[in-house]
């Protein structure tokens, strides 16, 4: 502890940072860190390295000094490139002069959007199991969390009825996140158009974080935003880390209504100023020119996929096959251990490493989290070892 | 899924039918199937390995060598260049636009090996005009390999 005798206030830290919990992942990272010699399928990063091209114009931008900053909402031209990958892939057109801001990763984007629109007292709705930011930005920003749970039996696709039921006066936005992190859940068209019409109905607004949309294993579905009366109310988040194995780059970006983009422009500027200039290059690079390592890579995990499910639920871990992201999300529950006992078991017995569901939220009680970023060789090996352990036990 | 499979021996000549099979969502049966009509229609034609021969304890010299050829009225460039095929020193041959016609790769036990073949061999072959050996000095990258690995970077053992 720190010796605070000299300080006389004690209630040094704000309120609504206490109260917020830390990540759940973080007490097992910790656990892990104290581990030699572990196969994890705990990494939620792409194992592969950032293509070489991307690198090298990061490298090349240095050389040539161009390392100041740039304008608060991003580099122009990486702005452009990134309005016409939104427009061919997503079906949704926005200006980059205005309607697009770039951020360091998605994190700051959703942080933004969220400080941009509400309302202290406002409803959030948000599904879980879910990626581990979204509550605490939420409660940061002082608005209120209201969960919706996904549940195996719908794939942990997004029930619209059960949305429609968490609705109130108070709800202002909704929070989507397909593919999903950390069950791989997709929306169906239908879904999402049912979704979209909830949103209109009760006006709400909707941030989409699409930032595994590339690792999607059938076509790649138009957003949200294109839908009938969505555009203007939704803001779309994507970023380079997972599609381009650059998650160290930290580049995100905002598309969505030009109040929007200002109101998010007004935070960044005066709490970030801007992305990183070189990794605004390398990102501008990224969409020009590497997309064939994109389509290489998403081909590779796709593969994997194929093979982590059939081996789970070969061993009896009953495992659905994702239709995206890197993860997949077995149930446990059969061995009769909790998600936490289950991981930290197989961890001190067996030297593999996989998060408990329940990192992401309570409903994924039952359920670990394994991620497929990892070599044909570890998850082969990380699921024999599981099957030995769930033997034992 | 022809291709596909293709690619997959194309990065590693050693991945095993159930696991192509696994990773295709399909059954051994098929992807063995699959390989045997590949290599009966000529289309794999071996399996080759990437070896760093820096690490071996005998070193082979090998060479690469630019051939002028006169090509022949009838045949153009293919008789020469398959009679050079047949030599069992010789590992790779390429018809190749630019400068000079045939380029070709050379395995030998030492340099006299190899400087003997060119002289002796190559040269008098009937259309070979001329010869430039480049000896190997270091190899980088081969077949999409490369052969100094830099130290892999570490990643979190955990990460949201």
């Amino acid at each position: 502890m720190n010796d605070l005798k000299s300080v006389r206030n004690k209630n040094r830290i704000a309120d609504n940072i206490k109260d917020i919990p830390k990540s759940g992942i973080r007490d097992f990272f910790e656990l892990v860190n104290t581990m030699k010699d572990v196969i994890s399928l705990g990494i939620g990063e792409p194992d592969f390295t950032t293509p070489w091209t991307i690198r090298e114009a990061a490298i090349y931008s240095i050389e040539k000094g161009m390392t100041s900053y740039t304008s608060n909402l991003g580099i122009m031209s990486l702005r452009k490139e990134i309005c016409k990958y939104v427009d061919k892939y997503y079906g949704v057109s926005y200006k980059p002069e205005n309607e697009c801001i770039i951020t360091v990763g998605v994190s700051e984007a959703l942080d933004l959007i969220l400080r941009a629109v509400i309302n202290p007292g406002d409803e959030v709705i948000y599904h879980e199991p879910c990626y581990v930011s979204y509550r605490a930005e939420i409660l940061m920003a002082r608005g209120v969390p209201v969960v919706l749970n996904t549940y195996e039996k719908n794939d942990f696709s997004l029930d619209p009825d059960e949305l429609e039921k968490k609705i109130t006066p108070k709800t202002k936005l909704l929070i989507l996140n397909f593919p999903c992190n950390p069950t791989g859940a997709t929306l169906s068209q239908e879904q999402r158009e049912r979704i979209a019409e909830i949103a209109v109905k009760h006006d709400l607004l909707v941030i989409t974080d699409e930032i595994y949309s590339e690792l999607t294993y059938e076509n790649r579905q138009p957003t949200i935003a294109s839908l009938p009366g969505m555009r203007d109310r939704t803001i779309f988040l994507h970023g380079f880390s997972k599609a381009f194995a650059m998650t160290g780059f930290r580049i995100g970006y905002a598309c969505g209504p030009d109040d929007f983009i200002d109101a998010m422009m007004k935070i960044h500027q005066y709490s970030m100023l801007c992305a990183p200039t070189t990794a605004q290059i390398a990102a501008e690079e990224a969409l020009k020119n590497c997309m064939k390592d994109m389509e290489s890579m998403r081909t590779e995990y796709m593969q994997r996929r194929n093979v982590i499910v059939k081996h789970l639920n070969e061993i009896g871990l009953k495992c659905y096959k994702p239709k995206g992201s890197f993860y997949v999300f077995p149930r446990i529950s059969d061995t009769g251990m909790t998600s936490m006992e289950f991981a930290q078991g197989l961890l001190k017995k067996h030297n593999v490493a996989v998060v408990p569901g329940t990192a992401f939220g309570a409903c994924g009680e039952g359920f670990v989290r394994c991620s497929y970023a990892s070599s044909m060789e570890n998850i082969v090996e990380a699921v024999k070892r599981m099957e030995l352990f769930i033997k034992k036990s | 899924m022809e291709k596909e499979i293709l690619r997959l021996l194309t990065k590693n000549a050693r991945m095993s039918v159930e696991e192509i099979a696994d990773r295709l969502s399909t059954d051994s049966e098929s992807v063995a199937a699959i390989i045997k009509k590949l290599e009966d229609d000529n289309i794999i034609k071996g399996y080759i390995v990437v070896v760093n021969e820096e690490e071996l304890e005998e070193h082979q010299v090998k060479a690469m060598i630019e051939v002028k050829v006169t090509p022949d009225r009838s045949q153009g460039f293919d008789n020469v260049a398959k009679r050079i095929s047949k030599f069992p020193e010789v590992t790779n041959v390429y018809l190749v636009s630019g400068g000079y016609d045939l380029r070709i790769e050379v395995v030998g036990q030492n340099l006299q090996e190899v400087a003997l073949f060119v002289s002796s061999k190559l040269s008098t072959i009937d259309g070979v005009i001329s010869t430039v050996t480049h000896f190997l000095l270091k190899k980088y990258k081969q077949a999409g390999v490369i052969i100094h690995n830099e130290e892999e970077n570490e990643r979190l053992k955990i990460s949201p």
